[in-house]
C-alpha cells in the first residue's frame, strides 16, 4: 500500500508536479506515515533519480529545477509533522542568498537557491536588490552557515567585497562562508574578496557548497 | 587622419524569415502582453509619464499595463532615419536602412593581454588601447565601451571609460555601461562638449546610450532614467533584450520574441511619449539558455534566427536596429568562434541589421581578445563580399576575354583580369599557404591577427582629444566623484 504511494510520489518528482506532490504528502499524514519516511522513500529517490538522469544528459535544467519545486511543496506539508514527532529531515546547511543592493537580477541566483534547496540546504532567499545590512542581519538571525552573493552588473560586483567586509565587521566569519557568482564574476575575483566558493552556474554552485560544508558531493 | 569605414549597403541577398502575417501575430500578441500582463519600470518618472499617458499603473510593483494603441501611436513618432555623429564628421554613420555597421562588443570583465598573451581583469588602459586599435580598422565603424575600467570607482567608471574612448578614436560612441540617471546626464554634457554645444550634439550625436531591459517583461529603474536623460538632450537611445528561451524567455522562439519584443516596444514608447520624436533604436541579443546549465551560450542556431527574425521587427515600427551577433561562448579563437561568428553576422547581416554588436569579445561577451576583434573583422569583410553578391552584366560576363583565351588557355593575362582581380576577395587571416610552409612555421590566424594588433598599437595614433577639451571632461568627471 505505502509502497505504491512511495512510487507516485517519486514519480511526481520525475514529472515535475508539485500539486500532486502536495495531495500525495497530505495522504501519506492522513494514512499515519512517517513524514521522514514519506520523504526518503517516496520524494528524494525521485530527485536522485532526476539528478541521474540530469548527470548522463537525458535530463535537462528545467526538469531538475521542476524537481526542485516538487521538493519544496512536499516539504512544505511534511515538515511540520516532522518537528511535532520530533524528527527532522537532514539539512546540509543554511543558506542565506540574495543579489546585491543596485541589482535586480533574479534568475541566476533563484536557479542556485532552488538547486540548494532541492539539495538539502535551508535556503533564506532574500530577493533582489538586498541591502547590505539585511544580508548581515539575516545571517545573524538563522546562523547561516553560506552566505550567496549575485551580481550581474560590473558595477554592482564591487558590493560582494562590501558585504564580506560587513559579514567580517560582525564577527560572523569565519564561520559564515561566503559563494559568490554572476556573470562578471570571475574565480580571481572571488579569491581577491576572500569568498570561499565561486561557481559559473548553478549546479555548481550545489557541489561548492557542499564542499563549503565539508561534504563529499 | 580618419579612416573610411567598411560598411554593407545596397545588398543582393535576401532572406524571407518571417512572413507578413508572423509580423503581424508577433506584434499584435505583444501588444496584448504589454496590455494584459504588463511591464516593469521601477522608476517614478516612467511610472508618472505612462500614468499622464492613461496606462494602469501599480506603484507598488512597478508594473504598467499599457492599452496598444497608445504604444502605436508612441512608436509612430520614433524617427525612421537618423545618424550617429562621430568627432571625425567623415566618419557619421547614416542609419536610413541600408547600411550595416559593425561596432566593438561590451561590456567584458577580463583582457587576454596583447603582448603577454596572459588573461587578466580589465582596466581603463585596455579601453584606451581597443578604442585605438579599433580606430584604424575599417571595419569596425563606432564603440561599445569593451571592457570595463575596473581600476576605476563604480560610480564614475562608465565617464572615465567614453572619455577614454573619445581620446583615443574620433569614430561614434555608444555606450552600454550606463546605467544611472546622474551619469547619463554627466556623459551628456561631456558629449556637449566634444559637439559644440547642446544644439549641437542634437544636431550631431556624438554619443548613442544602449540600455538592457531586465527580462521577462522589466526593465531597470537606473537604465530608464539614463534613457530618458539621454532622449531629453536629443541623443539616440534604445532598449535592448536578452531574453533567453527556457529561462528569461519561453522556450519557443516565436513566444521569446514576443517577450523581448514587448520590453523593447513598451521602453521605445516610454520615450516617445516623454520626448516626441525622439531618436531612438530597437536592439536585442536574444538567444537561447543552454538546455544543461541554463547558461547564457553565446551562439547556437537560434541566436541566428532572432540574429535575422529582430530587424523584420524593427523595421515593422521604422526604427533602426542594434543586432548582437558576433559574441561567441567559445573560450578562445577556435572553431566554434568560428562557425558561431560567422553565422550570426550573416543572418543579421543579410536582414541589414543598422548596427552589429560587435566584434573582440569571447566566453559571452566576457573575455576580451585582440586576435577575436581582428579575425571578426575578417568575418564582417567575407560578407561584405558576400552580401554584394554576383553581378550579372555584359562586363561581368567576360564573352571578349573567353573568347580571347579559348579552350585550353588561362585567363591570368587578360587585361579583363587585370582590371576585375581587385573584386576578388583577399584574406588576411585565412590560411592558404602551402602544407610545408604551414608544418614549417606552426603559426596560425591567431598569431597573426595578434600580430596585426601590436602593430597597429605600436603606430596608429587618431587625431587626440584637444587637451584642453580633455581636461574639462575630466573636470566633468572630478565633479561626479566629489558628489
Amino acid at each position: 500500500m505505502s509502497e505504491q504511494l512511495f512510487n507516485s510520489m517519486k514519480q511526481s518528482v520525475i514529472d515535475g508536479e508539485p500539486e500532486l506532490a502536495k495531495e500525495l504528502a497530505s495522504k501519506a499524514l492522513a494514512q499515519g506515515i512517517d513524514p521522514l519516511e514519506a520523504l526518503n522513500q517516496g520524494f528524494i529517490p525521485g530527485v536522485n533519480y532526476v539528478g541521474e538522469q540530469f548527470s548522463c544528459g537525458e535530463m535537462y535544467l528545467p526538469e531538475l529545477v521542476g524537481a526542485g519545486e516538487v521538493m519544496k511543496a512536499a516539504i512544505a506539508i511534511l515538515e511540520p509533522e516532522m518537528t511535532k514527532r520530533g524528527t527532522a529531515r537532514k539539512i546540509l546547511g543554511k543558506v542565506v542568498i540574495g543579489t546585491v543592493e543596485g541589482d535586480i537580477h533574479d534568475i541566476g541566483k533563484t536557479l542556485v537557491a532552488t538547486m540548494l534547496s532541492a539539495s538539502g540546504f535551508d535556503v533564506y532567499d532574500m530577493g533582489v536588490d538586498v541591502p547590505i545590512t539585511k544580508f548581515v542581519e539575516k545571517a545573524r538571525e538563522v546562523g547561516a552557515d553560506i552566505v550567496g552573493l549575485s551580481a550581474l552588473l560590473t558595477t554592482t560586483m564591487v558590493k560582494q567585497r562590501t558585504i564580506i567586509k560587513a559579514l567580517e565587521e560582525g564577527g560572523l566569519r569565519p564561520k559564515v562562508k561566503v559563494l559568490v557568482g554572476g556573470a562578471p564574476v570571475t574565480r580571481s575575483w572571488a579569491s581577491e574578496i576572500g569568498a570561499e566558493g565561486y561557481s559559473e552556474d548553478a549546479v555548481g554552485a550545489v557541489g561548492v557548497a557542499k564542499r563549503l560544508m565539508g561534504i563529499q558531493s | 587622419m580618419a579612416g573610411k569605414i567598411k560598411s554593407i549597403t545596397n545588398p543582393r541577398l535576401k532572406l524571407d524569415i518571417l512572413s507578413k502575417e508572423d509580423v503581424e501575430r508577433i506584434h499584435t500578441a505583444t501588444l496584448e502582453v504589454i496590455e494584459k500582463t504588463g511591464v516593469r519600470f521601477p522608476s517614478t518618472k516612467a511610472l508618472d509619464i505612462w500614468e499622464s499617458h492613461g496606462a494602469t499603473v501599480d506603484r507598488k510593483t512597478s508594473i504598467v499595463k499599457v492599452p496598444g494603441h497608445i504604444i502605436e501611436e508612441a512608436l509612430v513618432l520614433a524617427p525612421p532615419v537618423y545618424t550617429l555623429a562621430a568627432r571625425d564628421p567623415s566618419q557619421d554613420l547614416p542609419l536610413d536602412g541600408n547600411h550595416v555597421f559593425v561596432g566593438t562588443d561590451g561590456c567584458g570583465v577580463e583582457v587576454i593581454d596583447l603582448f603577454t598573451n596572459e588573461r587578466r581583469r580589465s582596466s581603463l588602459k585596455d579601453v584606451a588601447d581597443i578604442a585605438r586599435v579599433a580606430d584604424f580598422l575599417e571595419e569596425v565603424a563606432f564603440h561599445w565601451v569593451p571592457i570595463s575600467a575596473q581600476d576605476f570607482p563604480p560610480q564614475s567608471r562608465s565617464l572615465h571609460e567614453v572619455r577614454a574612448i573619445w581620446e583615443n578614436s574620433t569614430k561614434h560612441v555608444q555606450t552600454e555601461s550606463i546605467y544611472t540617471e546622474r551619469e547619463a546626464e554627466a556623459a551628456i554634457e561631456m558629449a556637449e562638449l566634444i559637439a559644440g554645444g547642446k544644439e549641437a550634439l542634437r544636431k550631431r550625436p556624438v554619443l548613442s546610450i544602449m540600455q538592457c531591459s531586465a527580462s521577462p517583461l522589466g526593465h531597470d529603474g537606473g537604465s530608464l532614467d539614463a534613457a530618458l536623460a539621454g532622449a531629453k538632450a536629443g541623443i539616440p537611445v534604445g532598449f535592448m533584450t536578452m531574453a533567453a528561451c527556457l529561462t528569461t524567455g519561453p522556450a519557443t522562439m516565436a513566444g521569446n520574441l514576443v517577450v523581448g519584443n514587448a520590453e523593447v516596444i513598451s521602453g521605445t514608447a516610454l520615450i516617445e511619449l516623454a520626448y516626441p520624436g525622439a531618436p531612438v533604436f530597437y536592439a536585442a541579443a536574444q538567444t537561447a539558455s543552454d538546455l544543461r546549465t541554463g547558461a547564457y551560450t553565446g551562439g547556437g542556431p537560434e541566436d541566428f534566427l532572432f540574429g535575422a527574425a529582430t530587424n523584420i521587427l524593427s523595421d515593422y515600427y521604422h526604427i533602426p536596429l542594434s543586432m548582437g551577433s558576433f559574441a561567441t561562448g567559445a573560450k578562445q579563437p577556435n572553431w566554434q568562434a568560428g562557425i558561431e561568428n560567422s553565422m550570426s553576422t550573416f543572418m543579421a547581416s543579410v536582414v541589414m541589421s543598422d548596427m552589429l554588436l560587435g566584434v573582440g569579445l569571447l566566453h559571452g561577451s566576457r573575455i576580451w581578445s585582440y586576435a577575436q576583434m581582428l579575425m571578426d573583422c575578417e568575418i564582417f569583410s567575407m560578407i561584405h563580399k558576400v552580401m554584394q553578391g554576383i553581378v550579372v552584366d555584359d562586363e561581368t560576363l567576360a564573352l571578349g576575354a573567353i573568347q580571347a583565351t579559348g579552350p585550353g588557355g588561362n585567363f591570368l593575362t587578360q587585361k579583363h583580369t587585370l582590371k576585375h582581380m581587385r573584386d576578388l576577395w583577399v584574406p588576411q587571416f585565412m590560411d592558404r599557404r602551402p602544407y610545408s610552409i604551414w608544418e614549417e612555421k606552426g603559426d596560425n590566424a591567431e598569431d597573426w591577427a595578434r600580430g596585426k594588433a601590436q602593430q597597429i598599437l605600436k603606430s596608429h595614433y587618431p587625431e587626440p582629444l584637444d587637451p584642453k577639451l580633455s581636461r574639462e571632461l575630466g573636470m566633468i568627471i572630478n565633479r561626479i566623484e566629489r558628489m
